[in-house]
Formats: structure tokens, C-alpha cells, sequence
């Protein structure tokens, strides 16, 4: 990283911290500055809402007000802003028979009544941010390829070009295999850029949690489920359903193994949503927890240990955005190549001649 | 709790979002990105085997003008040689010709003048034989009375004649 660069990310992270605490402070003196409005406080900047609060100077709460799109039986759809479900003081308010409960969710008055929420919430909102920060940049990029296509990347190009080709021939060619990366390179890039993209944008000040929320890891983790199950081969399912090399009581006439492997199927994309939520949420908390000292201590003198530790967690949570990234790929990565791997013989008949030739060289 | 609850909405926008980016993204990016990057790398490997191809037969040509070289050298270094020979050789023929046209010429002359010479002589002594006759016509004709004038005389007459 060059010095330029550097000094610019620590300008940016001491205003981005400087944001944070005057909106913490401001929202903390409203909540009353008890403990359990700390933990609100925190898990209120990391979780999905139906507005997109920025900041509250005093009794004024500058948010912006995002469509609440509910579907139920009776009512079919519904629309409006979800400006209508709270006062002029911001307190909750009924509206055509919703209000908000005590998690900040939608419900209906009447509790008879099943109603789906499909509203464009901050995070959706953000998503949409992403989505469209994604295709302006590597539509462009694509553009600079249609030209000469032997001239030298330049810009943009140049700057993700080393990442496309690192995701290619790190990623997918080396666990993948030879036959078969390129059919699945897509996939796995649009995995890494929306992961990485959305992992530095949760970091912005105000910016929605949106890697860091389970729906949409678990999303993620479903299009490896199903990109790598579909893709499976007759191998992959043999290994699943008569594992090659173990006993055949450990098969028959309980089916352990196949169990196991079974289950394998789904522990495998479980773990790829737990980690991507938990390390980009837990990065989240501690900065908000860092911030949130000053006003445990109650004093601004502790406002500088707060900035340097803030600091420091916020470029650590840099480096997370990619790693974390890098790890979902890769790990999306290994599962298409574990599924799509063809054996020209089973792993037994290998160890066994393996044996048999080092007890002959022996 | 609600931090680890997947909520319905969300997660019908997240996949349907994505379903499309992924799409979009593969479609409209990641295929033409690819290939280009594809085609750019078959390019460059094809560039530097050509190039170490040429540079093979750059290599080969030199070592094939150098070969010539050698052998032109060697060639012209053998010409010299016989020029330098066959010059020599003529040279010493044509000093031998010309010492032999001298001797020739020389000896023609010799001879020339040894024939002159014997035609002078010749003509001397007729001259002579003439002159002596001449000279005693002219005595006998004159009176002989003084001895000393006759030797006067005589003397008078021989200096008249002039010997040639």
C-alpha cells in the first residue's frame, strides 16, 4: 500500500469514528444511558430496519424513510413509507392496522392475521446500492475489453484485473480442476466481488449490515448448495451414498456412513454462512463496542483510546472484508471441485496398491 | 433471537437480487472479461513462441554468415595467394625477356659498329692510296732541283690533305 493511500484510510477511518461517536452520543443520551440501551444501541446499528436512521442531533431524527411492502390473504398487497408507522417524535405509531413490536418488526394489530414482509428495508436497500455499484463497475470493465484486446489494462480495468485473474487461476483452476473451472469462474467471481463489495460498504459510517446479516449469508451459502448439487458427479454421490474404503457394517444394515455424508451436504454451506456472518458481525460489534466505552466511562478523556482502538479495528476489518471474501470463494470453491471430481479408480484400490508397493520397496 | 432469525423478505430480495446479478454479471462481464483475458494469454504465449523462434533462427543465420564468412575468407586469403604467385611469375619472366632483348640489342649493335668500322678503314685506305698517288703525280710533275725545297714542298702538300 502505498503512503498516499495509507494516509488517506487514516483520515477516513478518524472521520468515520469521529461520525460514529456524535451519532452514539446523541442516541444514547435519548435511550438514557443505561446498560441495556448500550446493547440496543449496538445491535441497532448492526440489524435490518425499515428506515435508514442516520443520525439523531437532540430530538431530531434524520432518517430516511424506506417502502414497507406487505403481503397477507385478505389484503393482498400493501405499500406505503415507513414514515407512517412513527409520530413526529419518532415514537411508533398504528397505521392501516401494522405497528411495530418490540424487535422493530411489522405486525398486525389483529394477531389472527398472517401477513408476509416484503419491504424494501435498509438492507434491501443497500443491496440494491451494491447491485448497482457491481454492474456499473464490471460492465464497464467488460466495455475496455471489447477494443484491442492486447493493450494494457488501464484505470478500473487494471485494478481488478489481478483480482478476476487471482480468483481464476487461485481460486477456481487449482481446486476445481483443469476440465472444469471455467465453466463455474463465473459464479464464484460474482460471489467474491458481492461479498467483498458489501463487506467495504457495511464499513462506511451509516452504512447497512448487510453481509453481517443472516438471511443474506445464508442465501449465499444456498447458491453453493445448490451450484455444487447440481453440478455433483457420479462419484460425489457414490462417496455419499457407498462411501468407498470404509467397512461394510459401518454401511449396512445401519446406514451410518451415508448418514454422515448426508448430513455433510448441508453442515458444508451451514458453516460458510455461520463464519461470513459471524466474522463481519462480530468485527461490526466491537467497533460499536469500542465506541460505546466513551459512554460507558462516561468521560470524553476516554474518546482517544477509544479513535486508536477504532482505528485499528476498522483496518483490521479491511483486511476481514477481503479474507472473508476470499475464504467464502474458496471454500464455495473446493465443494464444486469435491462435487465435480471424477475418480478413474476408488481411493481404496489406490492406498491398497500404495501399500503393496512401499512393502515391496521396503 | 433476532440477530441469527433469517427473515422471509430479505431473503426472497437477497436470492432474487443476486439470481439476476449473477446472471447479468456472467452474461454481460464475467464471459466477455474471460475470454478476452483468455485470448490475451493465448496471444502473449503464441508472441514469445514466435519470438523465441526467430531469435532460434536469427541465431542459425548468424552462425550460417559466420560459416561464409570463414569460407569467403579463406577463399579470397587462396585468390591473393595466386595473384601474388602468378604476379611474381610474370614478372620474372618479363625481366628475363627483357635482359635477353638487351643482350640482343646490345650484341646487333656490336656488330653494326665493327661493320662500319671495317667500311671506314677500308675507305681510309683507298683515301690514302689516292692521296699518296696524288702527292707523287704532283712530285714528278715538279722540278726536282733542291732537295730542301722538295721536302718543302712535300710538307706543304701533306698538310693540304687533311685526314678524315
Amino acid at each position: 500500500m502505498s503512503k498516499r493511500a495509507f494516509i488517506f484510510l487514516v483520515r477516513f477511518n478518524l472521520i468515520f469514528i469521529f461520525f460514529i461517536c456524535c451519532i452514539g452520543q446523541a442516541e444514547l443520551k435519548a435511550a438514557g444511558g443505561n446498560s441495556d440501551n448500550k446493547t440496543a444501541f449496538i445491535l441497532h446499528h448492526i440489524q435490518d430496519a425499515h428506515e435508514w436512521h442516520f443520525a439523531t442531533i437532540g430530538d431530531i431524527h434524520i432518517t430516511l424513510p424506506l417502502p414497507v411492502i406487505l403481503v397477507s390473504a385478505d389484503r393482498g398487497i400493501e405499500v406505503f413509507m415507513s414514515s407512517k408507522l412513527v409520530d413526529k417524535e419518532h415514537k411508533p405509531v398504528e397505521f392501516k392496522g401494522y405497528r411495530y413490536n418490540e424487535e422493530h418488526k411489522i405486525i398486525p394489530v389483529e394477531s389472527d392475521r398472517k401477513v408476509y414482509d416484503f419491504s424494501i428495508t435498509k438492507n434491501v436497500t443497500s443491496l440494491f446500492i451494491s447491485v448497482f455499484i457491481l454492474l456499473m463497475v464490471f460492465l464497464t470493465i467488460a466495455k475496455k475489453y471489447k477494443g484491442n484486446v492486447n493493450s494494457a489494462p488501464r484505470g478500473i480495468q487494471a485494478l481488478f484485473e489481478p483480482v478476476i485473474i487471482f480468483i481464476r487461476d487461485g481460486v477456481a483452476r487449482p481446486n476445481i480442476g483443469e476440465k472444469k473451472y471455467e465453466a463455474f469462474t463465473p459464479y464464484l467471481l460474482t460471489v467474491f466481488f458481492f461479498i467483498w463489495f458489501n463487506n467495504l460498504l457495511g464499513l462506511l459510517p451509516g452504512a447497512a449490515n448487510l453481509t453481517g446479516n443472516i438471511t443474506v449469508t445464508l442465501s449465499l451459502s444456498l447458491f453453493t448448495l445448490v451450484v455444487t448439487n447440481i453440478s455433483g458427479s457420479k462419484d460425489y454421490w457414490k462417496h455419499i451414498f457407498n462411501t468407498p474404503g470404509v467397512p461394510w457394517w459401518m454401511k449396512y444394515p445401519i446406514p451410518l456412513m451415508p448418514l454422515v455424508e448426508f448430513i455433510g451436504i448441508f453442515t458444508k454451506p451451514f458453516s460458510l454462512m455461520l463464519r461470513l456472518f459471524a466474522n463481519i458481525t462480530a468485527g461490526h460489534i466491537i467497533i460499536m463496542s469500542l465506541i460505546a466505552l466513551v459512554f460507558i466511562f462516561q468521560s470524553v478523556a476516554f474518546s482517544p483510546v477509544s479513535i486508536i482502538f477504532g482505528l485499528f479495528m476498522n483496518m483490521v476489518e479491511l483486511l476481514v472484508a477481503f479474507i472473508q471474501a476470499f475464504v467464502f470463494t474458496l471454500l464455495s470453491a473446493i465443494y464444486i471441485g469435491m462435487a465435480v471430481e471424477e475418480h478413474e479408480h476408488d481411493h481404496y484400490h489406490d492406498l491398497e496398491q500404495e501399500e503393496a508397493h512401499s512393502l515391496e520397496v521396503g | 433471537m433476532n440477530l441469527i432469525t433469517p427473515d422471509l423478505g430479505l431473503f426472497f430480495w437477497q436470492t432474487v437480487i443476486f439470481l439476476i446479478l449473477l446472471l447479468v454479471l456472467t452474461r454481460f462481464a464475467w464471459k466477455p472479461i474471460l475470454s478476452a483475458l483468455k485470448s490475451r494469454q493465448e496471444s502473449i504465449e503464441l508472441s514469445l513462441k514466435e519470438a523465441a523462434k526467430a531469435r532460434r533462427e536469427l541465431e542459425k543465420l548468424r552462425q550460417d554468415n559466420e560459416k561464409l564468412l570463414i569460407k569467403a575468407k579463406a577463399e579470397r586469403d587462396q585468390l591473393i595467394k595466386d595473384a601474388l604467385n602468378t604476379a611474381s611469375e610474370i614478372k620474372e619472366k618479363a625481366r628475363f625477356d627483357a635482359i635477353k632483348d638487351a643482350n640482343k640489342i646490345l650484341s646487333d649493335a656490336q656488330q653494326s659498329i665493327e661493320k662500319q668500322k671495317e667500311a671506314a678503314l677500308l675507305e681510309i685506305k683507298s683515301m690514302v692510296g689516292d692521296l699518296s698517288l696524288s702527292i707523287a703525280e704532283k712530285l714528278i710533275r715538279t722540278k726536282m732541283t733542291d732537295d730542301i725545297a722538295q721536302r718543302q714542298l712535300m710538307e706543304s702538300y701533306l698538310k693540304e690533305i687533311k685526314l678524315n
